[in-house]
């Protein structure tokens, strides 16, 4: 393999991980304003016990994702800020304004209702806003003027396109969260909690897979090259598909102590759908960073920089591994911080 | 304004308001660390109520700290690609070390305050510990790139093409462990006087019960103590800063000290404004020689002036302010502190009113220290972002649109000043020292 394809390898697991928690995280600060004001429901609780510890270190595996593209892949910088620089930095204000309210809201008992709200649909959207990097780099909708990239912005808000990648990236983001949900609340044995989320889950699986292929046909005729290339990868989204079943399915496996459903199988299960999904598009997308400007040897560092950052990466995961093991084993398995 | 002018004031000021909380959030988990020793050493309570109620301050603080973090960093990547450019192939070392360093902040941050009641007393100090390692290394290894700026090695440029590039010989570039060191130390001094501040405040204000009086004194001494170190020895290392940037930088000392002519026995200007036409300094105080002395401990070291380099390559002459701001409020921390301590130490007697009232100021004082600081370093950097390698309008993005963002952003910060603000005020109001006080009292 060479240098480059191991970069591009690195960065696609970093967004393949930050896609997976950032959706778990985004959709439990979203299904907690929905259920706040019920009273006598947990829903609300199993969701922020889940958020309070776990948000920062998610948002770090954001930084870590951009972080780690400059640093493999510095040369595709100078195109991608010009056409980044205004969706990207719509998502940082409300990603701010998301975690800031969400603090706010566990220490301020006056206004946690408005606060909630705030940072409920603001995590609705940024997934939503994150996911249209896509059709961006996909070219179409990128102009060469005076020597820089342009978005035509026009032309791209006005794409179904668009549209189609929003939808799937918010299904996507309610579903995988609701999945995960419901496998704490079983880890929490909150069996009314685990009801609400198992049935959400049920509901929005196959919306997941209908918006899916729709955004894949609605890129005609914009983005015609990636449809051929990802027909040439149908192997892997046919696998996905395999996998969705599989894990669809496991919400009404036969489960231990009387449950219906086995909810952690749902969720690996399902992480592996999207594992060969985005594994299928990465393959399709290569070699092109953006299409048809710039490729993923174009945008790569050199030799020795590649080899610290290899180095720097294995130590350093080699020394956090035991600490996540150990922040896993405190707020996702304990049953002390889970049935308080 | 042009799109480079704008790209700077959108990033200046998104890192103006991140440095606050950035800041706190590097000096306060020592305060913390601190109060946790002190509370199994003296087996007092009130120390581990000042851990507890430091601590929700912190996470307040870090709940904003966090993603202003991610707007800066998310930020320099978009709006400097032209700099990320050449960072991605030499010094992208610590950008990617201290997103570990800010893992480990993140993890041990959540088991601390999350799972303290699980915890062994000795395993949460090893947790706060990890927080507070986890937040120095963050701002060590950002300011480790911040360093390179102004010192860039590691590399060979010609016709724009980097080559022989040594990674770690750019990591610990000759400016690196100064300017960490200086950095560190100013945050560790910034949380003690933030405290000290607080203190003061409450020991100001009428009807307190004499348990919370105990308590509020106890915390004023702690932070006293740390603060009063910390300010003197980053006035020490502050020296050993200037030193290394007459070696390295002397434009930038220049400007700092509103020199013209190089010459031996040079003078240390005080105050006055730097006038660009006439080319002198106008109403300074100058102390003969001093500023010879300070850059090289002899009088008769040659500092180089303004004049020895072109016009173009002049950082902006209002830094000579920015530098003469900064060292003042240094000083006069240290002043303060230290003769609180002693006043405290002579006379054994609870500090009086007006002493008080000056300690109040010192949390601020600090914070703007701090600020005139980074405003200084990165302006008289100017025109340069990589000095003598890459201009400030060669890395700024081509976006033409940012405008709009600017005001956003701005008001982004305003808002969130004023509500983080807001929730401390309500969050302290309802959760008064003295209940928790007396909870403690009643438990023992």
């Amino acid at each position: 393999m060479s240098d480059s394809s191991l970069g591009i390898l690195l960065i696609w697991i970093f967004v393949f991980a930050y896609s997976i928690l950032g959706s778990i995280d985004f959709g439990a600060g979203f299904w907690s304003m929905v259920f706040a004001g019920r009273q006598g429901s947990t829903a609300a609780d199993i969701a922020n016990r889940y958020l309070s510890p776990t948000w920062k270190v998610t948002n770090v595996f954001l930084v870590l994702l951009v972080v780690a593209f400059v640093g493999f892949f510095p040369f595709a910088m100078p195109m991608l800020s010009s056409l980044l620089v205004v969706p990207v930095c719509l998502v940082l204000l409300l990603l701010a304004l998301r975690s800031t309210f969400m603090v706010y809201s566990q220490m301020s008992a006056n206004y946690v209702a408005q606060l909630r709200i705030v940072s409920g649909v603001t995590g609705l959207l940024i997934p939503g806003l994150l996911i249209t990097v896509l059709p961006v780099t996909l070219g179409g909708f990128v102009e060469l003027r005076a020597g820089h990239l342009q978005v035509l912005t026009e032309k791209l808000l006005t794409s179904r396109t668009l549209y189609a990648h929003l939808g799937f990236g918010i299904a996507s983001e309610l579903f995988l969260s609701s999945v995960f949900l419901a496998d704490y609340a079983r880890e929490s044995e909150d069996r009314q909690a685990y009801g609400i989320y198992r049935s959400i889950a049920m509901t929005i699986g196959p919306l997941t897979l209908l918006t899916g292929m729709l955004a894949a046909v609605a890129m005609n005729p914009e983005a015609q090259w990636i449809v051929e290339r990802m027909k040439a990868q149908w192997i892997w989204f046919a696998l996905s598909a395999l996998f969705f079943v599989a894990g669809y399915s496991a919400l009404w496996w036969r489960g231990r102590s009387g449950w219906t459903g086995v909810p952690r199988a749902a969720v690996v299960l399902v992480i592996i759908q999207y594992a060969m999904a985005s594994f299928g598009y990465g393959s399709a997308h290569l070699p092109y960073l953006i299409y048809p400007h710039m490729t993923v040897e174009q945008g790569f560092t050199n030799h020795a920089m590649f080899v610290s950052l290899l180095a720097g990466y294995s130590v350093s995961t080699l020394v956090l591994v035991p600490v996540f093991i150990w922040f896993w084993l405190l707020f996702l398995k304990d049953k002390r911080y889970l049935k308080p | 304004m042009d799109h480079v002018q704008l790209a700077r004031s959108l990033f200046g000021s998104s890192m103006a308001f991140h440095i606050i909380f950035a800041t706190l959030g590097v000096g306060l988990p020592m305060m913390i660390i601190a109060a946790e020793v002190l509370f199994q050493l003296r087996k007092d309570s009130d120390y581990a109520t000042m851990a507890r109620r430091w601590t929700k301050g912190f996470a307040i603080l870090l709940g904003v700290a966090i993603p202003s973090g991610t707007i800066v960093g998310v930020m320099l990547a978009l709006l400097w690609p032209g700099f990320m450019e050449i960072v991605g192939q030499v010094i992208s070392l610590p950008f990617q070390i201290e997103i570990w360093a800010f893992f480990l902040e993140a993890l041990f941050m959540s088991i601390y305050v999350y799972a303290a009641d699980r915890l062994s007393p000795w395993m949460r100090i090893v947790s706060v510990i990890f927080v507070a390692v986890g937040a120095t290394g963050s701002a060590v290894l950002i300011t480790d790139a911040h360093a390179w700026m102004n010192t860039p090695r590691g590399f060979t440029i010609a016709d724009g093409k980097i080559t022989d590039v040594h990674p770690w010989a750019a990591v610990f570039n000759p400016s690196f462990f100064n300017t960490a060191l200086h950095v560190s130390l100013s945050g560790y001094m910034t949380g003690a006087f933030a405290i000290a501040s607080i203190a003061a405040w409450k020991l100001l204000s009428r009807n307190r019960e004499p348990r919370e009086t105990a308590y509020h004194r106890k915390g004023l001494m702690l932070a006293l103590v740390i603060g009063g170190v910390m300010s003197l020895a980053t006035a020490l290392n502050g020296h050993s800063t200037a030193q290394m940037l007459h070696e390295y930088e002397p434009e930038k000392l220049a400007a700092a000290e509103g020199l013209f002519e190089t010459q031996a026995y040079a003078p240390l200007a005080i105050g006055g404004i730097v006038d660009k036409e006439s080319r002198e300094i106008k109403g300074a105080i100058e102390i003969p020689g001093a500023l010879s002395f300070l850059a090289g401990n002899r009088f008769d070291t040659v500092v180089k002036g303004l004049n020895e380099f072109p016009v173009e390559n002049w950082p902006p002459l209002f830094v000579h302010t920015l530098f003469n701001l900064m060292v003042m409020l240094g000083s006069l921390l240290i002043v303060i502190s230290f003769g609180a301590l002693f006043y405290r130490w002579r006379k054994k007697q609870p500090l009086p009113g007006w002493m008080l009232r000056v300690l109040v100021l010192t949390g601020p004082m600090s914070l703007i220290g701090i600020e005139t600081g980074w405003i200084f370093s990165c302006s008289a950097r100017q025109p340069w972002t990589i000095y003598h390698i890459q201009r400030t309008a060669e890395a700024a993005t081509s976006s033409q649109n940012l405008g709009t963002l600017f005001i956003l952003f701005i008001g982004l910060y305003v808002m969130l000043m004023c509500i983080t603000i807001l929730v401390l005020w309500h969050y302290f109001k309802r959760n008064p020292v003295h209940a928790e006080l007396a909870l403690k009292h009643e438990g023992a």
